[in-house]
């Protein structure tokens, strides 16, 4: 097990900064996830750590030790593709042996590992099978297989989850998590999907344009946004911004609660939401509208299920939201600034 | 708002697909019968009667002319001559057109000058370039001696097309040379359709270039490859123009492959029966490599 570490990472191409400055440092067998919209630059972050792009600036370490000018294949890492990228003409067996017959392990030793690994995943009774010929969920193992039959001292995933349907990606979740905990290797997991993000990391590095912007647990992350993007970013839906005279600051939407349900979390304050539309989700409850003197801001309210309160579109309510759930930002960059007076 | 116009409820005939077939395929149906399978249903008859230049009468004679051409030392020589030139030049384009191909994909400045000076010998015509090769190799004044010369190998020249051994191997060469960019092309094509996670992955679990090349690449390529040996062995075997214009078969009869002897058999010898009867030979030696050939592919797809 090792620790990764990257220190002023760039990486250019041509006049783009796909990464454009990173310092990062993961802990011992930790599950750090790499989060952001597409092309904010994680995936170049974690090719880059894996050897398979080389940075324009910067080092990387692994376990202490600077492998920037490294190949891959002396790193001792490991890495799970989107595709999976199994070798489509190898069995099973043989896509998991081949790490092995690559480091040149003898023949006994290595169909030893295959099958300790294949049992790890439980799918030794698919050995003699083709990439072709199992489903996404199998392959998905067989490529987690192969990356870990070698023991690595880092695991690098890319998305892994994204090419399995939502329900067998609930399960897949849990297992790798679960699989992770057991043998306690750093993890670098990249995603877009916050959900995964949230219900995995141990910490999560939120990136946007090549920098990363909030390094944190998922608690800091969701409830002390350093920036509006990350504010932005997370959450489903994202926390409601409101522009007053010299900054901004939101809450969010499961914040939003009607008068008189309110739970008892210190001095609220109230204001008046007005409906424009419900949506039931069964579940949850959104309304969405906006707030006497901040027409120009779009608020969304998320209610439990469990509220069952009569609540008609078209209407004015008196809604409130505890003081100590409101954030403030500049309104200049959008960093996170300290409490202001509200004018509402 | 008026009320819109009804939309015409004729059907024209360019509305049947049919139709359209018919007519889109005709003119590609009409060349082949004209030029192809005519020339072809004429070789099968003439093949099977003793009909020559001085005497079009068709006599059919069964399996004589068969007989008789099989029973010709040349005949024998030329069979062997096609299976070696058609197997030792086949086996240096799919080297030399990985390598190529291989150096091809990769991003450089001047890709695309290069790429374009590669493809020269493919689209410039047979002939023409098969009379530069013809100057190029000439008994006398041959670049290649005067550069040898110079170095000091040799002291006389190397008479490429007069000696038996070298004229093979100078019509090797040529038809190798001008096969390689067509194979590279294609190769290029196989290359580039391997997922770039493949290659990823390959060199994140250790694989070194040697390794990926042989266990990864080449294996997931076999269908590509098998398509670019098919055309080369199509192209060697059926061509005839490199060996006549170099060599015309010689010296004696050294470089004379079934393509040629058929030529100078049926049309400069006269002997129409027979020269078809060669030709004809050429059908179930390709019909059996494109068999086996296509059959790898496939094969190889379904895996």
């Amino acid at each position: 097990m090792a620790v990764v570490e990257v220190r002023g990472l760039k990486k250019h191409f041509g006049e783009v900064a796909a990464v454009d400055g990173v310092d990062l440092r993961s802990e011992e067998g930790e599950f750090l996830v790499l989060l952001g919209p597409s092309g904010c630059g994680k995936t170049t972050l974690l090719r880059m750590i894996a050897g398979l792009e080389h940075p324009t600036e910067g080092d990387i370490l692994l376990g202490g030790e600077n492998v920037t000018g490294l190949p891959p294949r002396a790193r001792r890492i490991a890495m799970v593709f989107q595709s999976y990228a199994l070798y489509p003409h190898m069995t099973v067996a043989r896509n998991i042996e081949f790490p092995l017959k690559a480091q040149g392990i003898e023949a006994a030793e290595r169909s030893k590992k295959v099958q300790w690994a294949a049992e790890l995943f439980g799918i030794d009774s698919l050995l003699h099978r083709r990439p072709r010929q199992l489903s996404g969920g199998e392959r998905q193992r067989v490529a987690l297989a192969r990356a870990l039959v070698r023991e690595p001292t880092v695991f690098l995933l890319d998305e892994p989850l994204s090419n399995l349907d939502a329900k067998l990606r609930a399960s897949a979740r849990d297992d790798l998590l679960e699989f992770q905990r057991r043998i306690g290797i750093t993890t670098l997991y990249v995603t877009h999907d916050q959900v995964e993000a949230m219900g995995m990391g141990d910490r999560i590095a939120v990136m946007d344009r090549g920098k990363i912007r909030q390094l944190g647990t998922p608690e800091e992350v969701y409830h002390h946004p350093v920036d509006t993007f990350v504010a932005g970013f997370l959450g489903s839906p994202p926390m409601n911004l409101l522009i007053g005279p010299d900054f901004l600051f939101g809450f969010r939407p499961e914040q939003l609660l009607p008068e008189g349900i309110s739970r008892d979390d210190g001095p609220r304050i109230s204001l008046t939401f007005h409906v424009n539309r419900v949506e039931y989700l069964g579940s949850e409850r959104y309304l969405y509208g906006h707030i006497q003197g901040f027409e120009a801001n779009k608020i969304i309210a998320m209610l439990p299920g469990t509220v069952t309160l009569p609540l008609t579109a078209d209407t004015d309510h008196r809604f409130s939201v505890a003081e100590a759930q409101i954030r403030y930002f500049a309104k200049d960059g959008g960093d996170k600034i300290p409490p202001q007076p509200l004018p509402l | 708002m008026s009320p819109a116009k009804a939309p015409p409820r004729r059907r024209y005939l360019a509305d049947n697909p049919r139709f359209l077939a018919a007519l889109f395929m005709s003119p590609a149906v009409t060349y082949i019968i004209a030029l192809v399978g005519f020339p072809f249903v004429l070789a099968i008859v003439y093949a099977f009667t003793d009909i020559t230049t001085g005497n079009p009468e068709l006599e059919f004679v069964g399996f004589e002319t068969f007989r008789r051409v099989l029973a010709d030392p040349i005949f024998r020589e030329a069979l062997g001559n096609t299976f070696w030139f058609a197997l030792i030049a086949n086996l240096l384009v799919v080297v030399l057109a990985k390598a190529l191909a291989l150096v091809l994909i990769q991003d450089f400045k001047g890709k695309r000058i290069v790429r374009f000076l590669v493809l020269l010998p493919w689209v410039a015509p047979v002939s023409l370039a098969t009379i530069t090769w013809l100057w190029t190799l000439d008994s006398i004044f041959s670049p290649i001696d005067w550069v040898l010369r110079q170095l000091g190998l040799i002291t006389e020249n190397m008479y490429w097309l007069g000696r038996p051994g070298l004229a093979m191997t100078s019509v090797i060469a040529v038809h190798t040379w001008r096969i390689v960019p067509l194979a590279a092309v294609i190769m290029m094509a196989g290359l580039i359709s391997i997922p770039s996670e493949i290659n990823d992955a390959a060199a994140v679990d250790g694989a070194g270039p040697w390794r990926k090349q042989f266990q990864i690449t080449v294996p997931l390529m076999a269908p590509i490859i098998a398509v670019a040996v098919l055309f080369g062995m199509i192209l060697t075997i059926s061509d005839m123009s490199v060996v006549y214009v170099l060599t015309r078969g010689g010296p004696t009869n050294s470089t004379q492959v079934l393509s040629t002897w058929a030529f100078f058999k049926g049309i400069e010898g006269g002997a129409l029966g027979q020269g078809a009867a060669v030709a004809l030979f050429l059908l179930p030696v390709l019909v059996g490599i494109t068999a086996v050939i296509l059959r790898m592919a496939r094969r190889r797809e379904v895996l």
